[in-house]
């Protein structure tokens, strides 16, 4: 056995590990140990995408000395290891250019409590992205949740706890219709582990036996996994969560939490529920009409929003909303799209967070648009990465927005049926986004007289490379989309 | 600046009212208008004061339940509607249940290899006489570490809410001691001195015997946790400090976890790459037996048991 294969494993152990030794050091070391943890699983997992990308092959790591249905499993192939690498890198730039906010805003003593729970949300996100078991799934997604709530409530203002209190409230919600739906589906076909379990559904379906439970099983779990990503009318949590955390919180929560369940949701769909049979149930099309809604609605609300924190929120529900038109195309072209708009809104959001508080702290610390006028002159750096972010957002060419928004218009036209509703929501939602982020660009670019203290902030040097690094990514994304969406498209093939 | 019109007429184009708008040059209104300075207007202390008093009754009346019919209307649609939507998830959950296969049929699908090879092979496979123990720490190994990291990060969530700095801790102590729990309350205490070490020794029993008997590392743990809270509630903090205090606690805590994940590694590297695993099966039924599932038996037992006390003392004094 290559030693390479041993990688994925390590990854989830490692974070692990640090996690439980973070809690015996002080914060700075705490800090340092993070930090390197981050860079490594980022690197192993280069290791492993480069590895599984060469062999074009997926592989089944056995986790202990018992072989498929009695012990765990571990599964990955290009998709997964290349998820990792973009969720640890993710990961290390919205750390390093919150930093300066979160020593700012999270009492000393409980700063280590905080990388604690970034440790364990990337060993659940490691852990999700890479699970061949449903239950594996399931308990991970439990630390997800709990870490996720951790990272909102440690700033410690009412506004925060309150926030925490919705988003444990509904996201429970959303585990506890998820484990329904395990147990459901373990009633009826008495395995866990993937692969077992997407043979005795196809057998079930061809028998048409158990139709109806299956049905219901199959709705739990996607609407489980859709209250915890915040799909439309499930996204009451959102905002609030999103848009007085600290900045890191944010950015972590927006582009890895709820990408995490949805990759979740993608492998669940390939791997457990079958591609054919998910698609011929009627659950597609919810999900294409919340999809369309959540594209609407949540630019609206973003619209109305005279808060830049929570205007960046509600357009975070927009985009979600994309990810689940992708799946209600029910086509591989769009299933590709949202693979892709998980990878290009990832990257856009928390450059977009990191960026608005630079932007804020220029102008006294107000979030609100009238003090933000002229933001982008007083700090030059983050305006400009505002602008990218907003570029892409709206879905400029150069950017990675645009790559995805014409893979969902090239899925939409293959698509039968669906085609003209996907097309006109899409261009109305673009539409929706320019207004919103075209208004805050030109407010940030207004030249004022008014004078504001100047913090240090936005002058770090750690800053400006995060700042750097972000928008590299983001041109990234957007000019070598050809070779991504093909590795996308064969790591959705090798899934199954 | 237009090439095509002179100053004067381009100066009255809405584009040119907007550019100026948009590089916010000066007030569009200057010089076309007259205007007054404005003056901030002079207020007493009273008129605030009775400002005050206005917004509060308008606050109050807004709010006030029976005046908002609007509010009263939202109430109870909500209460009405939330209800309707739990009875029809319930429904439609009892509808689902119905059509599955009846609880106890030997022909139902999860009474399939998965289950029968944990029944015949679990003794031989795991060296435990407890097929349950066997068979969450040998066969899933994984989830069960994962249910452990569940246990510890909801420990450190509970510690970022409650946790106070230590001065406030010390500056309430007796507060602490005196106003909410009875101090030296004999019958207590006395009941205490004789239950705790039963508690403790039957803890330690189940957790020793988990791979031979029901029971195992997280009902032991559950156990001395709660002879620990016993202990605290008779005898206070400052008795409990000299044998478990915060240094104790972390130290317990980290060393559990840290071997049970040492444990947990080398099992899954050796199992992964073919290599046999080093710690011994033992005979069946001997206390030295189970191969991995005796000492992580024990380190959960601790983790819980940690955990256990840290919640009531988080939640009682907000610090260990």
């Amino acid at each position: 056995m290559e030693m390479i294969l041993n990688f994925p494993c390590l990854c989830i152990l490692l974070t692990m590990f640090s996690a439980i030794i973070s809690s015996a050091l002080n914060r700075r070391w705490a800090r340092y140990l993070n930090t390197f943890v981050v860079t490594l699983v980022g690197i192993l997992s280069a290791a492993v995408l480069m590895f599984t990308l060469t062999s074009g092959k997926s592989y089944v790591y056995q986790m202990g000395h018992f072989p498929a249905p009695f012990g765990n499993e571990i599964r990955f192939g290009s998709l997964e290891a290349g998820m990792a690498l973009f969720f640890s890198v993710i990961m290390l730039l919205s750390l390093n250019g919150g930093r300066e906010k979160i020593r700012m805003e999270i009492d000393p003593g409980k700063e280590k409590l905080y990388y604690i729970m970034i440790n364990l949300l990337l060993s659940s996100l490691l852990a999700l992205v890479y699970t061949n078991d449903i239950f594996t799934a399931y308990v991970f997604v439990e630390i997800n949740t709990i870490s996720a709530c951790g990272m909102i409530v440690i700033t410690e203002h009412g506004r925060t706890i309150e926030a925490a209190t919705r988003y444990m409230i509904m996201s429970l919600l959303g585990s506890g219709l998820f484990l329904i739906g395990i147990c459901i589906l373990y009633d009826m076909t008495g395995h866990l582990l993937m692969e077992y379990l997407y043979t005795s559904i196809s057998n079930i379906m061809a028998a048409g036996t158990y139709r109806i439970p299956m049905m219901v099983a199959i709705a739990l779990i996607v609407v489980g996994l859709a209250i915890k990503s915040a799909l439309f009318p499930f996204h009451a949590w959102l905002p609030d969560a999103y848009g007085y955390s600290t900045v890191s919180s944010a950015a972590m929560l927006s582009s890895l939490v709820s990408k995490g369940y949805i990759f979740l949701l993608i492998k669940l769909i390939y791997r457990v529920i079958g591609f054919e049979v998910f698609f011929g149930s009627r659950i597609i099309n919810v999900l294409f009409v919340f999809g369309l809604a959540g594209m609407i609605m949540g630019s609206v609300s973003a619209i109305r929003e005279n808060d830049i924190r929570r205007m960046i929120s509600y357009s975070s529900v927009a985009q979600i909303g994309y990810i689940y038109m992708g799946f209600g195309l029910g086509t591989g072209a769009g299933m590709v799209a949202s693979a892709f708009h998980i990878l290009s809104h990832g990257a856009t959001k928390s450059l977009l967070f990191v960026a608005a508080v630079g932007l804020t702290d220029a102008s006294g610390g107000h979030k609100e648009f009238d003090e933000l006028t002229g933001a982008a002159y007083r700090n030059r750096l983050a305006g400009a990465a505002f602008l990218v972010g907003a570029l892409s957002m709206v879905g400029i060419p150069l950017f990675s927005g645009f790559i995805s928004k014409l893979l969902f218009a090239q899925a939409a036209v293959q698509s039968q049926g669906k085609a003209l509703a996907a097309l006109v929501v899409l261009a109305m939602s673009t539409v929706l986004n320019a207004i919103y982020f075209m208004k805050t660009v030109i407010r940030i670019y207004t030249p004022t007289d008014k004078k504001y203290e100047v913090t240090a902030f936005g002058y770090k040097v750690s800053y400006a490379i995060t700042l750097g690094c972000f928008i590299l990514l983001n041109l990234l994304l957007g000019l070598f989309s050809q070779p991504i969406t093909n590795w996308i498209t064969q790591g959705l093939t090798i899934l199954q | 600046m237009s090439r095509i019109r002179d100053q004067k007429k381009y100066e009255k184009t809405f584009a040119f009212h907007f550019f100026r708008w948009l590089s916010g040059e000066k007030d569009m209104y200057v010089g076309n208008m007259e205007m007054k300075p404005q003056r901030e207007p002079e207020e007493t202390e009273e008129s605030i004061e009775e400002r005050m008093k206005d917004h509060q009754q308008v606050l109050a009346e807004v709010y006030d339940q029976t005046k908002n019919k609007e509010l009263l209307l939202f109430e109870k649609a909500y209460k009405f509607l939330s209800i309707l939507f739990c009875l029809a998830l319930v429904a439609i959950l009892i509808v689902t249940v119905s059509y599955l296969p009846r609880v106890g049929n030997a022909a139902n699908p999860d009474n399939n290899i998965v289950s029968e090879t944990y029944i015949k092979e679990g003794l031989r496979d795991t060296g435990a006489v407890n097929i349950v123990t066997g068979m969450i720490l040998s066969y899933r190994a994984f989830d069960t570490f994962g249910e452990t990291n569940v246990l510890f990060i909801a420990t450190c969530c509970v510690m970022i809410l409650l946790m106070v700095d230590e001065d406030k801790i010390k500056e309430n102590a007796d507060s602490n001691d005196r106003d909410f729990e009875p101090k030296n309350d004999v019958i207590l205490q006395k009941a205490a001195s004789i239950l705790v070490p039963i508690v403790f020794l039957f803890g330690i029993y189940v957790i020793l015997n988990g791979h031979l008997s029901p029971g195992g590392g997280f009902s032991g743990g559950a156990m001395i946790g709660a002879g620990l809270i016993l202990y605290v509630a008779a005898f206070g903090f400052n008795k409990t400090e000299k044998f478990f205090n915060e240094k104790v606690y972390t130290v317990v805590k980290v060393t559990a976890l840290v071997c049970y994940g040492c444990i947990v590694a080398y099992y899954f590297l050796t199992g992964a790459n073919g290599l046999p695993c080093l710690v011994p099966l033992g005979e069946p039924g001997k206390i030295l037996s189970g191969g991995i599932t005796l000492p992580i038996n024990i380190f959960v037992g601790s983790e819980v048991a940690c955990t256990m006390y840290a919640f009531y003392a988080l939640f009682r004094r907000g610090g260990l």
